[in-house]
């Protein structure tokens, strides 16, 4: 692991200096205390901070940046460390902030439906605390018990409803932001739209490495009046795939359009006892909301559908208990499935719809080739997979195996028009797919942005945006992590 | 006329090297129906307008993309035959109006606080940076979080950063029936109906005030509608489509003036604004259309202390401030961002800001 930062930090100065910011409880610096700090939720790297701090005030986080420039020190933010590609990966001569304890509801406004909430807020907190207006904030990751909105709006985080709700960067307002330099700045507003360019888009999904996102203005939603889930079985995968795309043509948005594997099915049955059709070979769940009336036509015109797409049962759920039930199952399929195997590695490329049978082949082709199961579990509705690579850390070139098989995948996804990433970010994991996916005057534009906003790249360096270097060795030679397409051990060559 | 697609491409892009080596200000232009807005433009044109046409449309992906130069008439038929549209509805001004001017300008018609905005269904970008490199940004997929959003950025950005080649934009179906209800209110109520209503599961898609009547548009199935009609209340207006454009095209006759027009972009929930001059809400209360011939820093004041901010939208002095002036750290972002795509600051330098 290296960092842009040639000459390592000194510990001692520098918690010195911290300490004349934040109270002795707020600066972790020894290794035992720093050990929870050292990944996120990829824990297949890790990494130790040199020093971790958990500031509680806007103006904290502003010295704390203003000294770090000062120092020449890099800073990686940190919010409830979910993220799946390694985004808070802390750097070893680097400063880790956690927000942590920005856990505020600051206000809700029920004229405007929007709340004011600190970055530290759980995702599911804010729905929760506005339900009660019959209100509520629309992405939805997997991990919505955990996360923090902050977190979400570095990642542009999205989740189950969000083909028709949308994402992370389609929810929010307004952020206040500490920038490189310890500056607070404000982008977008408590109007729908702000003057001057849409930093408000830049910044979302951005990974923290053009700001430090402490203060969110969420857009909430009416809950809708009703919601409805058709749960739909079928004997092939690219049956089910197929009819994805005759619901969206039948001129339907479902609030979600789930799709689970054979594999995927059966794991879950076997840990939430979903009610779900062992025997298919794929099941699509199918939720349709708005009003009374208007779910009640849809439904009948989706379950009508999905038979003439070759369904072999089409089941909607009876009440709200069973409605919870269907989702439960995909909601845990990811621990359902790491039950299975001592570990897994989840993947989030995106492809066109029209591609998702022919990828899913693909993928299958693959399992084969690298002799790694793979399940799937993937938000239909907009193309976005989320295959399982299932391996054993514990036998040697395992890990690698699934890393280079993940790689694959993304790469497949690239080729059919899609992208690496739809909803976990790039972080640390995905940097060599940049270069696959991204020219070199396009990577070279991303970095002039960086520049722009974090001139002294000071914010999480080394995430994201790869070096021209990193891309050329990954063609040619291979790296650390990652061989070469043409040297892997699945690899066709 | 050459083919459109890869030879018109490089039209562009050699245009643009050589303005960049020459150092040559350019202003991009579409059909130039927009050309009223912003600041006065300045450089040579380079207008986009024969880089058209459908690169590529999968209604079932609802994805379309097109050509900078493609007017919304075209786009408009080749989505309605397969039932679909552009959701943010935009105004054309003109009836050439390009999507690459659109987009640019960042425009989004009634539908915009119910369904989204311009940046809201941009999915991905090809355009050209001020080095006369052709970049791709984003892509077709509904999710793609690879990199900076940089294809939401040039929304609104009055090409200030990019010439814009090919736009991907996320469609949706149109609505299976519209009905558009009005009823008499005074204006401190109807800004309180159309909040209230906009907080309740209603198929609102429209909601606006002219003053004395509140017009609402509701869309979906006809259950919906007419289940929603019984909520909401109101008589049905005849031609409530023709009502709607003439908002969006600033047809009707509240714009039918030479004093200056604003723009006021407010909290929905923002009260009757004390300006002089004469208001029509949209938006659901969002977005205020002002006419008067008040001061500018006046009118600011005011809608910043409402939490909105104002844009000179038509009329007025071209070479002063047409936005909403920005804080100093946010100007140096700008600043920034603008050498970051356009180094030698060719693309409609002072369009949008005097600074840059």
């Amino acid at each position: 692991m290296n960092t842009m930062n040639e000459q390592s930090t000194d510990k001692t100065a520098l918690v010195a200096a911290l300490r004349e910011i934040l109270p002795p409880e707020s600066i972790i610096h020894t290794e035992e205390e720093l050990r929870p700090y050292e990944c996120d939720g990829l824990p297949a790297y890790r990494l130790m901070p040199l020093v971790a701090v958990l500031p509680e005030r806007v103006e904290q986080v502003q010295q704390v940046m203003r000294l770090c420039h000062q120092m020449g020190v890099p800073v990686v933010a940190r919010g409830a460390a979910t993220g799946l590609s390694g985004g808070a990966l802390p750097l070893a001569d680097g400063v880790l902030l956690s927000l942590a304890r920005f856990n505020r509801i600051i206000d809700i406004d029920n004229v405007n439906r929007t709340a004011r909430v600190q970055p530290g807020v759980r995702n599911l907190a804010i729905s929760q605390a506005v339900a009660a207006l019959g209100l509520y904030y629309a992405p939805d990751p997997s991990s919505q018990i955990a996360c923090t909105i902050g977190g979400n709006v570095a990642e542009n985080a999205g989740g189950v409803h969000c083909l028709k709700y949308g994402l992370t960067v389609h929810n929010i307002l307004e952020l206040k932001l500490v920038t490189a330099a310890g500056e607070l700045i404000t982008v977008g507003g408590e109007s729908l739209d702000a003057a001057g360019y849409d930093l408000l888009a830049l910044m979302t999904g951005s990974e923290g490495m053009l700001g430090i996102v402490v203060e969110i203005l969420v857009r909430l939603l009416p809950s809708p009046e009703r919601a409805q889930v058709l749960l739909a079985a079928f004997d092939s995968v690219e049956r089910a795939a197929n009819s994805v795309g005759e619901i969206i043509a039948a001129g339907i948005i479902p609030a979600g359009l789930e799709m689970m594997d054979g594999f995927a099915i059966r794991a879950a049955e076997a840990f939430v006892h979903a009610g779900y059709p062992t025997d298919a070979q794929a099941i699509l769940l199918c939720e349709v909301d708005g009003g009374n009336e208007e779910v009640s036509a849809h439904v009948n015109q989706v379950r009508q559908l999905l038979l003439d797409q070759g369904a072999t049962e089409v089941r909607t759920a009876r009440d709200e208990a069973e409605r919870v039930r269907f989702w439960k199952g995909r909601k845990s399929a990811f621990p359902a499935v790491g039950r299975l195997s001592p570990d897994y590695y989840c993947m989030d490329g995106t492809v066109p719809r029209r591609r998702l049978a022919e990828v899913l082949t693909g993928i299958g082709e693959l399992s084969r080739s690298y002799e790694l199961q793979v399940a799937n579990v993937f938000h239909a509705g907009d193309g976005n997979l989320h295959p399982l690579i299932l391996f054993d850390s514990n036998n040697p070139g395992e890990l690698k195996r699934a890393e280079d098989l993940g790689a694959e995948i993304l790469e497949l996804c690239v080729k059919v028009g899609g992208s690496i990433t739809g909803e976990h970010g790039v972080g640390h994991e995905k940097l060599h797919q940049m270069c696959v996916q991204f020219s070199p005057a396009e990577l070279e534009q991303f970095r002039a942005v960086k520049r722009a906003l974090d001139p002294r790249g000071l914010l999480n360096p080394g995430k994201v945006i790869p070096q021209p270097r990193h891309c050329s060795e990954y063609k040619s030679l291979g790296t650390d992590t990652l061989i070469p397409p043409q040297q892997r051990v699945g690899g066709r060559g | 006329m050459s083919v459109a697609g890869p030879e018109t491409e490089q039209v562009l892009q050699a245009a643009v090297q050589q303005a960049q080596e020459q150092r040559q200000p350019l202003e991009i232009l579409g059909s130039g129906s927009k050309r009223f807005y912003g600041r006065t433009p300045v450089g040579e044109q380079l207008s986009t307008a024969a880089h058209r046409g459908v690169v590529n449309y999968e209604p079932k992906e609802l994805v379309v993309t097109a050509r900078a130069g493609t007017p919304l008439t075209e786009l408009d038929r080749v989505l309605g035959e397969q039932g679909q549209m552009l959701a943010f509805e935009p105004p054309r001004f003109g009836p050439d109006a390009t999507l690459g001017g659109t987009i640019a300008c960042g425009f989004s018609g009634p539908r915009r606080p119910y369904m989204g905005a311009a940046r809201d269904f941009v999915l991905g970008v090809r355009m050209l940076n001020g080095r006369g490199e052709v970049l791709r940004f984003g892509g077709e997929v509904m999710k793609n979080v690879a990199g900076y959003d940089v294809s939401r950025l040039m929304v609104g950005a009055l090409g200030t950063l990019g010439v814009l080649l090919e736009i991907s934009l996320k469609v949706l179906p149109a609505p299976e029936q519209e009905q558009t209800l009005v009823q008499e209110l005074g204006s401190l109520q109807a800004i309180q109906v159309m909040n209230q209503w906009a907080a309740r599961p209603l198929p609102l898609s429209a909601a606006a005030y002219d003053g004395m009547r509140l017009y609402l548009r509701l869309s979906g199935t006809a259950g919906a509608v007419s289940a929603g009609r019984s909520q909401v209340g109101g008589d049905p207006l005849p031609d409530g489509e023709a009502f709607w454009q003439a908002l969006r095209e600033q047809r009707n006759a509240f714009f039918d003036h030479q004093r200056p027009l604003w723009r006021l972009s407010m909290p929905p929930g923002a009260p009757v604004l004390d300006l002089p001059g004469k208001q029509f809400i949209d938006w659901g209360g969002a977005q205020r259309w002002l006419i008067s011939d008040a001061a500018p820093e006046s009118i600011r004041l005011v809608v910043q202390q409402q939490g909105g901010h104002a844009t000179l939208f038509r009329g007025g002095d071209r070479a002063g401030e047409r936005f909403h002036p920005l804080p100093p750290p946010l100007v140096e972002i700008h600043r920034n961002l603008k050498h970051a795509f356009d180094p030698s600051n060719i693309f409609n330098p002072g369009r949008l800001y005097p600074e840059f």
